[in-house]
């Protein structure tokens, strides 16, 4: 239409909807390609967590009650009697309480992220490296954490499991199994410790790209470059990325440690 | 220096945002309390995995729009993000069937 109004948002008034020069979704290029990549990634990690419940469902369930739970190929494990250990608390039984934690660690380096995108709309240098150094050190913290879990995962409890499974070799062997491999594992069919290793460690590898970025953003806000670029919206854009790398977390949480 | 730019305005803090923020931690750290709650007490089950997934998709949005601020987008771009993950509810009915399929195959 020849005529445009002034007040329509977004539309350049000189050349109209279709001449170009407009902004529609109103974002700066790099956030908007933030926005995107993300949701891209969030259809990979939907698609590993589909494949997780669909392997999943295609196993019996552990039927007999938990405190006696044995791990076997048989059925899927009972995930509160996996993931049941603390750091220094050997022996003692202690269902989930490490990933609650794990969980909690991210969701706290999560809000100290958007404070730290608020006070980058503030222009508030110093805030910002305050808060990008607390969300660096959350970042760290949680990767402490699942190198960890992933450790005594793999190591696994001192009894092991009785199990039957075809070896390296092709031979079916019965062997009392401890911890886990990509091969054969003590807590139940090998679906499911490679399920495990792939999936956090497909989200320990975002994480590890996060604190990455996390640091990069901490260092060049500390010594000024926002400041001279005059604006911190390389603060907003780090920060997208890694309230998805939480939200990713929430899902592996339930899916993996829940359900 | 001389060339460079003069420092930028600091505009003061807006508590109540802030406390917004807090309000959200708040909430999410809730709502990971009830999940605790409920997986200690409740049977196993499909309607326990129901209550776990609906209080995910809850979480869920309270990050992407408090703290990825989704929702202060201009709505082409929410609509353009929001939209495309229709497709992930027909994936996870049709491997869910599937999954289940090779079960009662296998067993």
């Amino acid at each position: 239409m020849a005529t445009v109004s002034t007040s329509v948002p977004g539309v350049s008034s000189k050349r109209g909807v279709w001449g170009g020069g407009n902004e529609p979704l109103k974002a700066s290029y790099g956030k908007l390609m933030m926005w995107f990549f993300l949701l891209s990634d969030i259809f990979t990690f939907a698609a590993f967590l589909v494949a997780y419940v669909a392997i999943r469902v295609s196993f019996p369930a552990y039927a007999g009650p938990d405190d006696v739970f044995v791990g076997s190929n048989e059925y899927w494990p009972v995930p509160e009697m996996v993931f049941d250990a603390f750091p220094f608390f050997h022996g003692v039984h202690l269902p989930l309480v490490f990933v609650g934690l794990m969980t909690f660690i991210l969701i706290a380096s999560s809000v100290t992220m958007v404070l730290a995108v608020e006070a980058g709309h503030r222009n508030d240098r110093e805030d910002v490296v305050k808060w990008m150094l607390w969300t660096l050190l959350g970042g760290i913290t949680f990767l402490a954490c699942q190198a960890w879990e992933w450790s005594h995962f793999i190591h696994g409890s001192d009894g092991g499991s009785m199990i039957t499974y075809v070896n390296n070799m092709g031979k079916v062997v019965t062997d009392t199994v401890f911890g886990a491999n990509l091969v054969v594992n003590e807590y139940g069919p090998a679906a499911f410790a490679q399920l495990f290793f792939f999936i956090t460690g497909f989200h320990g590898f975002h994480v590890t790209i996060g604190v990455v970025l996390l640091f990069l953003a901490f260092y060049q806000a500390a010594v000024g470059v926002y400041e001279r670029r005059g604006h911190y919206e390389m603060v907003e854009k780090i920060g997208l990325y890694w309230h998805f790398v939480d939200l990713v977390w929430v899902f592996v949480f339930t899916f993996f440690y829940l359900i | 220096m001389a060339t460079e730019n003069k420092p930028l305005n600091v505009i003061p803090r807006d508590e109540a945002k802030i406390v917004k923020i807090w309000k959200t931690a708040g909430i999410l750290l809730a709502l990971t309390l009830v999940e605790f709650v409920f997986a200690f007490n409740m049977e196993r089950g499909i309607l326990l995995y129901l209550i776990f997934i609906a209080l995910t998709i809850w979480k869920a949005k309270y990050i992407m729009m408090d703290f990825m601020h989704l929702g202060e987008e201009a709505k082409p771009l929410f609509y353009s993000i929001v939209v495309p993950l229709i497709f992930l509810v027909w994936l996870a009915i049709a491997l869910v069937k599937e999954g289940s399929e090779i079960f009662l195959m296998r067993w």
